[in-house]
């Protein structure tokens, strides 16, 4: 099972590069772009078919080594 | 006084507080990779500046779940000295012993540079070297070194006097000019509650012999052998 895995920073936790990415869409003429929030996506292989079991344990990855929880977020997504 | 020094794969500092850390104590400290699971009895504990696994993910995120931090960090709730340097700090953010984080500095460059930072306490283990209020010239050299908390958390910092150094002018002022990477109220390294762990982002080690350019660094491991015996 496949599972993926989106970790983005928390509301109000100032985001350089997401300002700095807005910054350039602006300079290369792409009008309307509002505020710019980046981070990252994983995706990861699992052997484990049962899905209760499989989001439980990348909840615990996302807790111990994936997101720093201080500042981002995460939300896990199962796939077939 | 004993001392260790973890190395991970990437760190590049581990020599230069080796050097400074001989210096200070008359003998050389334990050099201890990352993958051992024993550390020697150790007086203090020293994580080293550099790019631990490529900062890979976060930086120090994976140095933080090496099989070496599990007793480092068993030590630390145990009262042993644990000094973060640079990289050594994101690292301890990491593993929880010390609060908040280190994230992309403002300007999103890498900047190195020597800094004035001011001393906030002379009453640790770390900083009795120093004058509370004391400005000294420190290099720093990174790319993530832009401390974030929370208001509610910086209070409780600065109310619990865990704010070590801060970066601010040659006069000692805090200004936004004297801040190089955007850090939440100017704060260059922080203790944890006991004041027995200190993360800090200036290297103290690269100045700390008048060879390389001045001294400042070297109280700091002075203090340390003094305090520590």
């Amino acid at each position: 099972m496949k599972a993926r895995v989106h970790i983005t920073l928390k509301t109000g936790v100032l985001d350089p590069q997401g300002k700095a990415i807005a910054h350039a869409l602006g300079n290369l003429g792409f009008a309307g772009v509002g505020d710019v929030r980046q981070g990252k996506f994983i995706e990861i292989d699992l052997a484990e078919t049962d899905r209760d079991k499989a989001r439980d344990a990348v909840t615990a990855m996302c807790e111990k080594l994936l997101a720093n929880t201080v500042i981002e977020n995460y939300t896990v997504e199962l796939g077939e | 006084m004993k001392a260790s020094v973890i190395v991970f794969p990437g760190s590049n500092c581990d020599r230069d507080v080796q050097v400074a850390l001989t210096d200070s104590m008359g003998r050389p400290p334990e050099m201890v990779w990352h993958g051992d699971s024993e550390l020697p009895a150790a007086d203090l504990i020293v994580l080293p500046g550099g790019f631990s696994y490529g900062d890979y993910l976060r930086s120090g995120a994976m140095a933080a779940n090496s099989p070496v931090m599990r007793e480092v960090v068993d030590r630390a709730q145990k009262g042993v000295p644990v000094l973060g340097i640079c990289n050594g700090f994101q690292t301890l953010t990491e593993t929880g012993l010390l609060p908040g984080v280190l994230m992309r500095n403002a300007n999103l460059k890498f900047v190195c540079k020597d800094v004035t930072v001011r001393v906030e306490t002379s009453q640790t283990v770390f900083t009795c070297g120093y004058e509370a209020g004391q400005t000294v010239r420190i290099p720093i050299a990174h790319h993530d070194g832009n401390y974030y908390a929370d208001d509610d958390l910086l209070d409780r910092l600065e109310g619990e006097g865990r704010v070590a150094f801060r970066y601010t002018d040659p006069e000692g002022a805090e200004t936004e000019a004297a801040n190089p990477n955007g850090s939440a109220r100017n704060i260059a390294g922080v203790f944890n509650e006991s004041k027995t762990v200190l993360g800090l982002m200036p290297h103290p080690e690269r100045l700390a012999d008048p060879a390389l350019g001045g001294s400042d660094g070297k109280a700091l491991f002075d203090g340390l052998v003094e305090a520590l015996g």
